[in-house]
């Protein structure tokens, strides 16, 4: 038993590093450790960096032009990536959409679609939850119904994520609204230019225009754009929500913003001295480090197994859970420590481009501008990729298996 | 980055696992907490036996010489089985005080009947009114041509009435609080003036506190150098600790299943209770606290022998304020779910509870631990 990491992966953390520190410029990082939010074209210029090094397919196999890391490179990627201020990976396309046109898809749709979204030229959206399909997924009703060779697609998709950016969307569509739930259901792949899509904004309450509502009225979508059989996409949904889940708890970007909120901390004031020396608030931070330390090693755990064997108990439901809550923890300690600054409510002061316009002080000090937003965002932690309370009925499920 | 254990840790586990399993179920525990000594002794030489006490004993005295490590593989057991016996005062944490005086011949000897079984040895530190902090020492020890006459009350001995040895430590320079002027002393349990005020603790193990009434011990029996002691009697805390937390992680393991095992057994409305959503969270909840306490129980055995202290510390701080927090809600979350039958004496529930609740009290209990690391941290 050690906690080290071996040598060669030590030596891929020193490969990571000087990546991070060549390519990822500071007017991105910048934006990043400071809690601000990133546009179209930053993000797609970060993957254009990752694929110019081999790196665009995270996660992929060699064969799929990917680099071939195991869990363990990928984990030490996001890591370094997520303390070096490194853009957030969208995982729509590279994590999501990509794995399933590799393991269901034919050639041809591998070919068109994956060096694509490894070289950062489309971005892909999902198409999953709808108004009456939260939690309960394979209740949608989204129709596709064939015609010639095309489904007519008509329903409406909703939390859809960034499909503002987006040039596809993955969905799945009822094909058969005669089987049983599960059973109906279609994968397909959506252009989102075709006639027919309406995308709507959802304002959170955060201010921010970061979900959508997706409209699909009689969208035409070539047959070949289907991934696998017709009435088989609920499997690959499934084999989509089983894979790559390690990386799930984000460790790295909890350690950076631990780290940001100490600096705040120290640099805040209660009674003259440095809020991060009032004994409760001390405390506070020291109970959420502890915390995520518990679960970092928890996550190695689960990593050093999956050398062997990928996951198959509670794990990944764990790490979610427990990933969520420190989080959402951290975001509401960050908010907590600016104290009465967490009130000012300056949507400009929180997107991405803002130039700090020096004719204009920001009340207080301008690491508070995001932070009351943030905190805001950071509710959806534990709500979205199965709610935390899904996540415990599937742990019971395994353990208790009634 | 391994989690797993060696053949030689899993074979260790395996057998104490095996002979706990079979010869150490629920009646023994409660037939030997019930007798007037509070141990076996039979189960002691059979734990001799198995090579349990000489695992941390150096190779130069008969022992294993192994490490935190391969007391972690077994302590679990230790808890599951509501051991009984002093493993981890006499065999963890005497044995690593003694360790660091290795060299010297009386300190040798002791190490080497107790690799055996022969001897049992106790660590007296801890005063009243010092709660947990080590450096808290009032008991005197006045030097008299070539003898020591020590005068003082060491608080909650563990297993004091099992030993043949007390390793008493007492001032020989500085007041109350100071980290210098901490000597160590071999003494006799046996020997005129030492007064044990017995009793049981919380969890059915035995405790004293320990009276020492101008107890004469020649100078060959202070162990290290005059006033040097503190250090050493940390460290061997700090692996005491690091074998606590493996226990209690033992025990947290033992109650999720004594709990998914009732839940699914109890019939109520006509179902199982385990059909009832809320009882399938709180028994999820149960198992995110489990694993996070093992983690950390992994954190302590593989840094409780760290060389940087700071590091050291803060590793177990963490450790102990997460395994404290856990075992809080994992015990209690399984009494409440055991309804009724959980606050009975006749399941082994209420006693692992009980056990849990033990191990939170000592060495510290998470608060204590929380606010260490705030310390140990702070400007990190």
């Amino acid at each position: 038993m050690r906690l080290e990491f071996t040598d060669e992966e030590q030596a891929f953390r020193k490969e990571v590093r000087c990546f991070l520190r060549e390519q990822l410029s500071t007017d991105i990082s910048d934006k990043v450790l400071n809690g601000y939010e990133l546009g179209r074209e930053e993000h797609l210029l970060w993957q254009r960096r990752l694929h110019e090094r081999g790196w665009g397919g995270m996660g992929w196999p060699v064969e799929f032009g990917g680099p071939g890391w195991n869990s363990v490179q990928q984990y030490i990627f996001e890591e370094e990536s997520a303390l070096a201020g490194g853009p957030r990976l969208i995982p729509f396309g590279t994590k999501m959409v990509a794995p399933v046109i590799m393991a269901f898809g034919t050639a041809a749709q591998q070919q068109r679609y994956l060096p694509k979204i490894s070289a950062g030229e489309e971005w892909w959206c999902q198409g999953y939850s709808e108004p009456g399909a939260g939690s309960d997924l394979a209740s949608l009703k989204t129709r596709a119904v064939r015609d010639g060779d095309h489904y007519v697609v008509d329903g409406q998709k909703t939390w859809n994520t960034l499909g503002q950016y987006a040039d596809w969307i993955f969905c799945l569509v009822r094909t058969d609204a005669q089987a049983k739930q599960q059973a109906g259901i279609t994968f397909l792949l959506i252009n989102m230019k075709s006639a027919g899509i309406t995308v709507r904004p959802i304002v959170l309450l955060d201010g921010g225009h970061e979900v959508n509502e997706i409209w699909f009225e009689n969208v035409r979508v070539p047959i070949e754009n289907r991934i696998g059989e017709e009435n088989r996409g609920w499997t690959y949904a499934k084999f989509l929500l089983g894979h790559e889940r390690t990386g799930i708890a984000g460790i790295g970007i909890a350690k950076r913003e631990l780290a940001r909120l100490k600096r705040i901390a120290a640099q805040e004031r209660q009674h003259g001295r440095p809020l991060i020396e009032d004994p409760l608030f001390a405390a506070q931070i020291a109970q959420v480090e502890i915390d995520l330390w518990a679960l970092e090693i928890t996550n190695l755990r689960v990593l050093a197994a999956e050398r062997r064997s990928p996951a198959a108990g509670p794990e990944a439901s764990i790490l979610k859970i427990r990933g969520t809550e420190i989080h959402q923890s951290i975001s509401e300690l960050l908010m907590r420590a600016v104290g009465p600054y967490a009130l000012p409510f300056r949507r400009e002061a929180m997107e991405a481009g803002w130039q700090f316009d020096p004719t204009r002080e920001p009340p207080g000090p301008r690491y508070a501008a995001t932070l009351a937003a943030s905190y805001f965002n950071q509710r959806k932690l534990s709500i979205f990729g199965g709610t935390n309370e899904i996540q415990k009925n599937i742990i019971s499920k395994m353990i208790v298996g009634l | 980055m391994n989690f797993e254990f060696s053949d030689e840790q899993r074979q260790l586990h395996d057998a104490v696992e095996r002979y706990l399993s079979e010869q150490y179920g629920f009646d023994r525990f409660k037939a030997i907490k019930g007798s007037a000594a509070g141990w076996d002794p039979a189960v002691w030489r059979d734990l001799a036996e198995l090579g349990v006490l000489a695992i941390t004993v150096p190779a130069a005295q008969g022992g294993l010489g192994f490490g935190p490590l391969e007391t972690l593989a077994m302590m679990g057991d230790c808890g599951r089985s509501l051991l009984l016996e002093p493993v981890l005062s006499s065999a963890v944490i005497a044995t690593a005080v003694l360790r660091a005086f290795a060299d010297e011949t009386p300190a040798a000897e002791l190490l080497a009947a107790m690799a055996t079984g022969e001897k049992i040895a106790v660590l007296a530190h801890f005063e009243s009114g010092a709660r947990y902090e080590s450096q808290w020492v009032s008991t005197r020890a006045r030097r008299t041509g070539e003898s020591y006459r020590l005068d003082g009350h060491k608080a909650v001995v563990m297993h004091a009435g099992a030993a043949d040895t007390l390793l008493v430590s007492a001032r020989t320079a500085q007041e109350t609080g100071d980290a210098q002027g901490v000597s160590l002393f071999l003494v006799p349990r046996a020997a005129p003036g030492v007064v044990l005020d017995a009793y049981p603790t919380v969890d059915g193990q035995r405790a004293a506190d320990v009276y020492l009434q101008g107890v004469e011990v020649p100078a060959g029996s202070r162990l290290g150098l005059e006033g040097a002691a503190l250090n050493p009697i940390e460290a061997a805390l700090d692996i005491g600790l690091a074998a606590l937390c493996a226990d209690a992680v033992g025990v947290m393991q033992a109650l999720v299943d004594a709990t998914v095992e009732y839940v699914r057994q109890r019939q109520q409305f006509g179902h199982p209770i385990g059909r009832f959503q809320v009882l399938q969270h709180r028994i999820a909840d149960m198992l995110v606290h489990l694993e996070q306490a093992r983690s950390m129980s992994y954190l302590a055995a593989l840094r409780c022998n760290d060389k940087d202290i700071g590091a050291r510390r803060r590793a177990l701080s963490a450790a102990k304020a997460v395994i404290g927090q856990a075992g809080r809600f994992v015990g209690q979350q399984s009494l409440q779910l055991h309804g009724g039958m959980g606050m009975t004496d006749e399941l082994k529930v209420s006693h692992w509870f009980k056990r849990l609740t033990a191990a939170q009290l000592m060495f510290g209990d998470s608060d204590v631990h929380l606010q260490r690391y705030a310390e140990l941290t702070r400007g990190c």
